[in-house]
């Protein structure tokens, strides 16, 4: 592949603390030069005049579903790349809620080699912390950590036997693995499909209390210090979650906390008559809650905005809501609708690129989510300005569950890079 | 133009009072209704009284018309009603009790629609297990919807017939004090009742042990009590819920004995309330759990008064959402 040279960007890396015109190069799908334009071109090299869009690494997502294996019909690996090609993202974890589960080194192995044979970006598989994601036995830590899992993860589940969460926690510590634990009291949740309170009393529905994931979230932060495991909230989305987080940090540095785009830009309200594309895991929660989200992002104590990417077909959505699928698609619209916060005033542009650049990828230990010298060359051009409504009929993703469909956003990735390569571009 | 004219809510018609009268396509909730259309609904309904009570019970309104009732969750009353209500019409009444039987095979409830509506009926009436099914299956046919129960949602029709059954006992519903008694938090009759008296400014309170009130209560424009006899007090009329006990017992509540001793209408109890009040259940009852037998079957019981008011309640909501357009034509 010829060298690449991209001019004249606003390159902004959070890493770095860049924000300035400048060029990037490109040799052998790693960077050779980043910042002022002019030092000794490599020979022969692809030239490219970004006029001014901003030049990002590319974005770094930390909890993606698809249903390969065993629900292609939702989405592949494929379809998923070329989604978050189009949405900026250049490397996404994968949970391992499939069909069969990702539990076990030779599966992990298929989607390894799959995804090279498929997908367009880099796809990063997630192992499951229990057997069949029952919550009952742990895994193979060892032997799926050889097999190339970058962390482990029960996905959607919530592992609700304290012993066994330690035993996981003591055990991934042991091959120094990040775990992502997803923080819910399956009692109280009980029967709940949304936000609990007023609202959800008006349509009917049943409400699941903040207290079911504050709950499992404090024993989690407890279990973390005590084991000394990396461990990651994969999710929160009550304001007091923000405050367990923020103390625990204060103590153990090992511990990183995520949030949805979800719950992060829209609250209960948006569910609306029923909309079963607002069903989700968490709940969206009060607008009080997601102003504590902003606050926690604005003050460092949640470190990553992903996408929760979680295709549904329409059988299992056109349903009752009580009766309806969780999850929305997000990897297309992550950015755009995570730009309404720099948009809006809270949030400064670098803080929340970091979220979905360099702290995912010193979460999981990845060279990517930087514009340094040596790393590889995965980054993003993006008109920070550009207008455009989501609409259902652009989407790449097998899906359509889109929370964001019909939302009008401010700022498009006008292409994206893997390793050096185009592998996606805005006409 | 003068200020909004406080709605009278006695026996004269909306019309008179220059509100526009019943304008929907379906009756999803009470919530979709103005003042205006729900008094248009019991005017209708009183009309509809005399109907029942003639020999030949029958008018010719609906007559060449489908009536679909298609009960996702059994229940013998509603459907039954539903039913005596559009034959009084003169509507072709078929019954579909899903009971999960085709849903349990894989259709869907959007599948069920679709099938029903290519049958080209006149209207559906829905009762389903979950909250806002019936209004999504509105979305999917061609014909007028009637919600007969959507989970803890909404039962707009029972409470329509309870305000017209309160209407006729008390002459008006101005004034009065509903008191709302038991299983706050899983009740559609609950809800419907409090949207419906909350929109006529008729003072509501409701009356349930912790577990069993919905969160967010304190918005809901009502009163709450957790004790019955503090509740009951100075009330016009006393509205019993139906306990789920299989369900609550041991769970929201200890037992069914302890539940009865707070919270079941005895004659103690209900000594607290203004002595004209009158006592409504929705059926079906549980006698000894929520009401003592003695004031179910007694002098103040105006429950099997509530029956009778269902079908003219029923009556009138067909009425209302398939008007005769042949007549309109001609």
């Amino acid at each position: 592949m010829r060298p690449l040279i991209i001019d004249n960007a606003r390159i902004v890396d959070p890493a770095s603390g860049m924000d300035a015109v400048g060029a990037l190069h490109v040799e052998d799908g790693r960077i050779t030069h980043v910042g002022a334009s002019g030092p000794a071109a490599p020979q022969g090299a692809d030239r490219l005049d970004a006029r001014g869009l901003m030049l990002a690494p590319g974005l770094i997502d930390m909890r993606v579903f698809t249903g390969e294996p065993g629900h292609e019909y939702r989405e592949t690996l494929a379809s998923a790349s070329k989604a978050a090609a189009a949405g900026g993202v250049t490397s996404f974890v994968l949970m391992p809620d499939t069909l069969p589960v990702i539990d076990d080194g030779a599966l992990v192995d298929f989607l390894i080699r799959r995804a090279a044979a498929t997908a367009s970006v880099n796809v990063l598989p997630a192992a499951a912390i229990s057997k069949g994601l029952r919550g009952e036995e742990i895994t193979e830590f060892g032997l799926l950590k050889e097999a190339g899992a970058v962390c482990f993860a029960d996905g959607r589940h919530s592992i609700q036997s304290s012993a066994l969460l330690r035993s996981a926690f003591a055990y991934a510590a042991n091959f120094d693995m990040p775990v992502i634990h997803h923080a819910a009291d399956r009692s109280l949740v009980g029967e709940g499909v949304m936000n609990e309170g007023h609202f959800a009393s008006v349509l009917g529905l049943r409400g699941i209390p903040a207290a079911a994931e504050t709950i499992p979230l404090a024993r989690d932060l407890e279990l973390a210090e005590l084991t000394g495991v990396r461990y990651h909230a994969a999710q929160i989305s009550v304001a007091r979650s923000v405050e367990l987080v923020a103390a625990a940090k204060r103590a153990n540095p090992a511990i990183s906390c995520g949030v949805s785009i979800n719950s992060i830009s829209l609250n209960e309200n948006d569910v609306g008559a029923y909309r079963t594309f607002f069903k989700l895991n968490p709940p969206l929660r009060a607008e009080s809650d997601r102003r504590a989200m902003i606050e926690g992002l604005r003050t460092g104590v949640i470190d990553v905005i992903h996408s929760d990417h979680d295709p549904q077909d329409s059988e299992v959505k056109r349903q009752p809501f009580a009766e309806a699928s969780d999850g929305a698609i997000g990897l297309e619209t992550l950015l755009a609708a995570a730009l309404r916060l720099v948009h809006s005033g809270d949030v400064e542009l670098s803080t929340l690129l970091r979220a979905m650049t360099v702290r995912p990828a010193e979460i999981l230990g990845l060279p990517s989510g930087r514009l340094a010298v040596g790393a590889p060359a995965d980054f993003i051009l993006v008109d920070l300005d550009y207008p455009w409504q989501v609409t259902e009929r652009d989407f790449h993703s097998r899906s359509r569950n889109s929370s964001f469909e019909g939302a009008r956003l401010a700022g498009k990735v006008m292409a994206t890079y893997v390793a050096g390569r185009k592998v996606f571009e805005h006409t | 133009m003068a200020g909004p004219s406080p709605i009278s809510t006695g026996r004269t018609s909306a019309f008179d009072q220059g509100g526009p009268g019943f304008s929907q396509k379906h009756l999803l909730g009470i919530a979709d209704l103005s003042p205006y259309e729900i008094l248009d609904l019991l005017d209708r309904a009183e009309k509809m009284i005399p109907v029942s009570r003639q020999e030949r019970k029958v008018l010719p309104t609906l007559s060449g018309k489908t009536q679909i009732n298609l009960f996702f969750e059994p229940s013998t009353r509603t459907q039954g009603s539903f039913e005596i209500a559009g034959k009084r019409l003169g509507a072709q009444v078929m019954n579909m009790s899903v009971r999960t039987s085709s849903v349990t095979k894989g259709e869907t409830l959007i599948d069920t629609a679709t099938t029903l509506n290519a049958m080209r009926p006149d209207v559906i009436v829905v009762r389903h297990a979950a909250a806002g099914a019936v209004q999504l299956l509105s979305q999917k046919v061609g014909c007028a919807v009637i919600n007969a129960g959507d989970g803890a949602h909404e039962h707009p029709t029972q409470a329509l017939l309870d305000a017209l059954t309160i209407r006729r006992h008390k002459g008006t519903l101005t004034g009065l004090t509903v008191a709302i008694c038991g299983d706050i938090a899983n009740s559609r009759v609950a809800r419907s009742n409090l949207l419906l008296l909350g929109a006529l400014q008729v003072r509501t309170r409701v009356i349930a042990p912790r577990t069993l009130l919905p969160a967010g209560i304190e918005h809901m424009a009502t009163e709450v009590f957790t004790d019955m006899r503090e509740g009951l007090a100075g009330a016009d009329v006393v509205m019993m819920l139906r306990l789920q006990h299989e369900r609550a017992a041991g769970k929201m509540i200890p037992s069914v004995r302890e539940y009865y001793r707070f919270y079941g209408l005895d004659a103690d109890k209900l000594a607290f309330a203004k002595p004209d009040a009158i006592v409504m259940h929705p059926g079906p009852m549980n006698r000894g759990v929520e009401i003592d037998p003695a004031i179910a079957d007694g002098q103040r019981s105006v429950i099997t008064e509530q029956v009778e008011m269902g079908v003219a309640v029923r009556m009138a909501v067909l009425d209302a959402l398939l008007p005769d357009r042949n007549e309109a034509a001609a």
